[in-house]
């Protein structure tokens, strides 16, 4: 019933876009109310789909009992799939696109992670960007971005689906460089749109050497195809690496994560709504979309588990040395994109669970920090101090959303992240190992980062300037909203196998079969131990924190000094820290290192950074020659242009002439062939 | 060759005589006047043809409309009425492109229509009429609208801006002082300061 | 009548229209010249008609009707042409083809 008009859910958006555009500035509220009317319809659709979907996948799993119990699901049990659509031929024959939408247990929660978390942003953003130059431009960039991702969401057919992924990479890149006369601004916004183009090439290569295996863009068509095994399995690995190299770009992963980190340039709602819960999830869905071709191509899953795996230490290492609190919150979205994306080549439901669970709570992080840095003018934590007295609604949702991703249960995030823990677990091998150690110490990382940044802020003395109070409610009340499903979000999806027929892993299942061979279940060994190390993440940044932001000397001196000296001098104050914690000899100093060549954005860097750790997996020469790549395509760019352009000559005339030769050229081609 | 063929040389030589010195007469008003021969004679042609309609619609609109509408464009543009040379630098190039063009098009021509006739029954306006309101009559009012369209934007180009001048206390002079303030405010050198992509590009990918 | 006659006439319409867009400098006369080559365009559509009029017949008298609205156009273009060479006239105080030339490198 409401999946059948599912398609309203991106046309809503895409409509407000227009009446934004065309009438935004003539509207009482400038155009926001037009854009959260929009999103409140789409929430409500969405809820509607989620329900549809959930009644029927409960219904078909009430049928077949406790996950793990049966052997196979019976006959004729089917998960939840509804596809609609116009087929066009563009090209003649028998490549068909298909104008269409794919409703499945995805894409009902991708819906609802998207319209929500879009709605409390809309929202918020009335009190955040109020008094906005481009107030107006600002909201329908929103909706653009919405119905984008949206379109992304729902699409059933691979070429669909590329034209939202670029249209959201084109909102990213227009709201990271929304205050554009900032020249700091706009290299961000290019940066991030090359380097996430980068991964785009890989992702176009990928769905052609899809649409070229199988001969159809459609998602459906893929798996069937897949499903079907008539098809040249190197291949099929070659096309999905390449896809992987569209969703690192897209999810900041490594090696192409440096963007993410930068794109903090842009305001914070839009860090909440595209740099955290949903355009940079759009890798992992986009893996999770085709997972079933994933599982058909071993080596591919290692490569995402490695990848994702590596990311997870990396960025949290440098959200330790961060000093601005949005690249804290940054590095930690870099972080679990790798948990998610490491999740997905072992259990589906993980990866997306953790996608769902990360969604909310990160946007809380992020709506909260954006709450913060209103009332205290600055970025820096170094700046901040003591705001849990006069922000008491910011501190207790960032304390419930920071708590959440430390996962301490039985927060959203403890979860999700056992979930991937155990997945690795059970999964075992080289790659299961690696990713279970690596997931594991990233917990207690995360925990040290986030009690770091929450002491930083919230405890001690106010370090800025001004007197900081408590932000309007339109700006708390979605922090509010937010901080329940940071709270019990996770609760859908409890690893009892009593409770998975009617939990999240029965409404996203893709296939019954698949349901029934991967119970999700409770390891209480892994549960102890991530438990365990997280709250001794929490504990030592305690035992360092508590008192040192006012009291510690070092800073002191610091804070005096000029802005990039104090920079430095933190991060060797932070070297000793981490040195004082589990994290000893030279990742540290290393990971301090390499933070400022990232800053710099270096991809070569980067590279060379995990060779110091010892964790390189990928050789210097790789880097390099990526690197010489993206440099070489701009020089080049630049040295063809500076010629180019003398062909500029302003005359018309020569202009028209050069048509008409033009056009006597082609006569005289086309008559010489007749 | 028969009568109609003459009639029909006659008409070419005049008009493609009339149309050459359109593009070759040195004074302004001489041209506009060469071009209201050449676009009788392409009536004539119209009328030689069979198209008796056409023909005096040409003669109406163009010969009767579009010319007057130039002289008006020379008058108002102040171009100086007398000979001088109205030619630039590109002359031989243009010598070169449109003759070839035309020896291409003419090989082409007596190549595939040689001994091709043409049919020059005349139409009768009746039978034009009813093809065009009934057949032809959803792209005749497109033809309409576009018309209407260029009508409009026409006006809104031409149109003197009064109150809205460069600057803000010029709005009740003489517009002459406005324009030329106007005409110096897109300097070149803002073109060429303007952030390049090139900028941008080197720091993405040096360290 | 010999197909070649009207539509070489029309050739020599449209190469002087050519010659003309290309090396006028005062910007009216570039328009008088596009109207010799829109001229040798309904030629063109009116020798068509009669030439498939002669062998399979053309009852729609689509070449015809074609050059009418060719003539049309070419109307609303003349006017639109004129509004754009008064503007420039009014903004830069000439109507030279080869001084409009903001967009140089």
């Amino acid at each position: 019933m409401f999946s059948e008009w599912a398609w309203l859910i991106p046309a809503l958006p895409a409509l407000s876009v227009l009446i934004i555009v065309f009438s935004g500035r003539a509207l009482p509220w400038k155009g926001a109310e037009v854009g959260i009317v929009a999103l409140l319809a789409s929430l409500g659709l969405s809820l509607g789909v989620a329900w549809e979907v959930f009644s029927h996948n409960a219904g078909v799993t009430q049928g077949i009992g406790p996950a793990g119990d049966a052997d196979a699901a019976p006959a004729g049990a089917e998960a939840f799939l509804l596809e609609r659509g116009l087929t066009l031929t563009p090209l003649g024959g028998d490549l068909a696109v298909e104008l269409g939408m794919r409703v499945d247990g995805l894409a009902a929660m991708m819906f609802v992670l998207v319209t929500a978390v879009s709605l409390m942003v809309h929202i918020y953003s009335t009190g955040y960007m109020h008094g906005d130059a481009r107030y107006t431009y600002f909201f329908a960039l929103l909706s653009l971005f919405s119905f984008s991702m949206l379109l992304l969401v729902i699409a059933s057919d691979l070429l669909v689906l590329l034209v939202g992924w670029e249209l959201v990479g084109i909102c990213s890149y227009l709201l990271i460089g929304f205050w554009w006369e900032d020249k700091h601004n706009q290299d961000a916004s290019i940066k991030a749109f090359l380097t996430t183009k980068l991964g785009d090439v890989g992702l176009v290569v990928g769905i052609m050497a899809l649409a070229g295996m199988f001969g159809t863009f459609s998602i459906q068509g893929v798996l069937d195809g897949v499903a079907a095994g008539d098809h040249s399995q190197a291949l099929l690995t070659f096309a999905l690496l390449a896809l992987i190299l569209g969703a690192v770009g897209k999810s900041a992963q490594f090696p192409l994560h440096t963007w993410l980190p930068d794109a903090m340039a842009g305001p914070t709602p839009v860090s909440a709504l595209i740099h955290a819960a949903t355009m940079v999830t759009a890798g992992v869905f986009i893996v999770a979309r085709l997972f079933p071709a994933y599982q058909a191509a071993p080596v591919a899953q290692g490569t995402l588990a490695i990848i994702g795996a590596i990311t997870l230490v990396m960025a949290g290492l440098l959200a330790l040395v961060q000093t601005d609190l949005k690249r804290v919150l940054a590095y930690s979205t870099v972080s679990q994109l790798g948990y998610m994306m490491a999740a997905l080549s072992f259990s589906y439901v993980a990866g997306v669970f953790h996608l769902f669970t990360h969604g909310f709570f990160k946007a809380l992080l992020f709506l909260g920090a954006g709450s913060v840095i209103h009332a205290a003018h600055s970025n820096h934590m170094t700046e901040m101090g003591g705001l849990r007295r006069v922000m008491p609604v910011t501190f207790w949702t960032f304390l419930a959303g920071s708590l959440a991703l430390i996962a301490i249960p039985p927060l959203a995030g403890f979860w999700s992240k056992d979930e991937i823990l155990v997945a690795a677990l059970e999964a075992g091998g080289y790659t299961g190992t690696v990713v279970l150690v690596l997931g594991a110490l990233g917990g207690l990382i995360t925990a040290f980062y986030m009690t770091r940044a929450l002491y930083l802020v919230f405890a001690g003395e106010f370090r800025g300037h001004g007197h900081p109070h408590e932000s309007e409610p339109a700006m708390t009340a979605p922090l509010i909203a937010l901080a329940i499903p940071a709270v019990a979000i996770g609760w859908i999806n409890l690893p009892f196998p009593a409770l998975q027929p009617l939990s999240l892993s029965s409404w996203v299942m893709f296939d019954v079969d698949y349901w029934v061979a991967n119970p999700v279940e409770l390891n209480a060994v892994v549960a102890v131990i991530a438990t365990v190390l997280a709250l001794a993440g929490v504990l030592a940044a305690r035992a360092i924190y508590r008192e040192a932001p006012e009291r510690d000397p070092l800073l002191h001196l610091g804070l005096l000094t000029h802005v990039l000296q104090r920079r430095y001098y933190l991060d060797d104050l932070y070297t000793d820290l981490i040195a004082r914690t589990a994290v000893r000899d030279k990742l540290a100093p290393a990971a301090v290192w390499f933070s400022d060549r990232v800053l710099d954005g270096a991809v070569y860097w980067s590279g060379r950074g995990t060779y110091e750790l010892g964790q390189g997996l990928y050789a210097t020469g790789d880097q390099r020659g990526i690197d010489g790549a993206v440099n070489g395509l701009g020089l080049s760019a630049l040295w063809s242009g500076a010629r180019m352009r003398l062909a500029q000559s302003g005359n018309v005339q020569l202009y028209a002439g050069a048509l008409f030769i033009g056009v006597f050229v082609l006569a005289v081609v086309f008559a010489s062939g007749a | 060759m028969s009568i109609p063929d003459l009639f029909m040389l006659g008409a070419f030589v005049l008009g493609g005589a009339a149309a050459l010195l359109v593009v070759t007469a040195r004074n302004v008003v001489h041209a506009a006047l060469y071009l209201v021969i050449a676009l009788v004679a392409v009536a004539a042609s119209f009328l030689w043809m069979g198209a008796e309609f056409l023909a005096w619609a040409q003669v109406l609109v163009y010969v009767g409309a579009v010319v007057v509408l130039i002289l008006f464009g020379l008058m108002l543009t102040r171009a100086p009425i007398g000979p001088m040379a109205q030619h630039n630098e590109n002359r031989k190039f243009a010598v070169a492109v449109s003759g070839g063009l035309f020896v291409l098009l003419v090989t082409v021509i007596v190549a595939t229509f040689g001994d091709a006739t043409v049919d020059v029954t005349p139409v009768r306006v009746a039978d034009l009429g009813e093809v065009l309101y009934v057949q032809w009559a959803f792209p005749f009012m497109v033809l309409g609208f576009l018309l209407t369209v260029s009508l409009i934007g026409a006006l809104v180009l031409a149109r003197r801006e009064e109150g809205e001048g460069p600057l803000p206390d010029d709005t009740d002079e003489g517009s002459d002082q406005g324009l030329e303030d106007a005409a110096q405010e897109p300097g070149p050198s803002d073109v060429t300061s303007a952030p390049g992509a090139g900028d941008a590009g080197q720091q993405i990918g040096a360290p | 009548m010999q197909a070649v006659f009207p539509l070489t006439f029309a050739a020599l319409l449209f190469s002087a229209g050519v010659y003309g867009v290309l090396s006028r400098r005062n910007a009216v006369l570039v328009l008088m010249s596009v109207e010799l080559m829109l001229a040798a365009v309904t030629v063109n559509l009116v020798a068509f008609h009669g030439l498939v009029a002669s062998e399979a017949g053309d009852p729609l008298l689509s070449g015809q009707v074609f050059a009418l609205f060719v003539m049309g156009i070419g109307a609303a273009e003349v006017g639109v042409g004129l509004a754009i060479v008064l503007l420039l006239y009014r903004n830069r105080a000439t109507v030279n083809v080869d001084d409009a030339d903001l967009m140089k490198y």
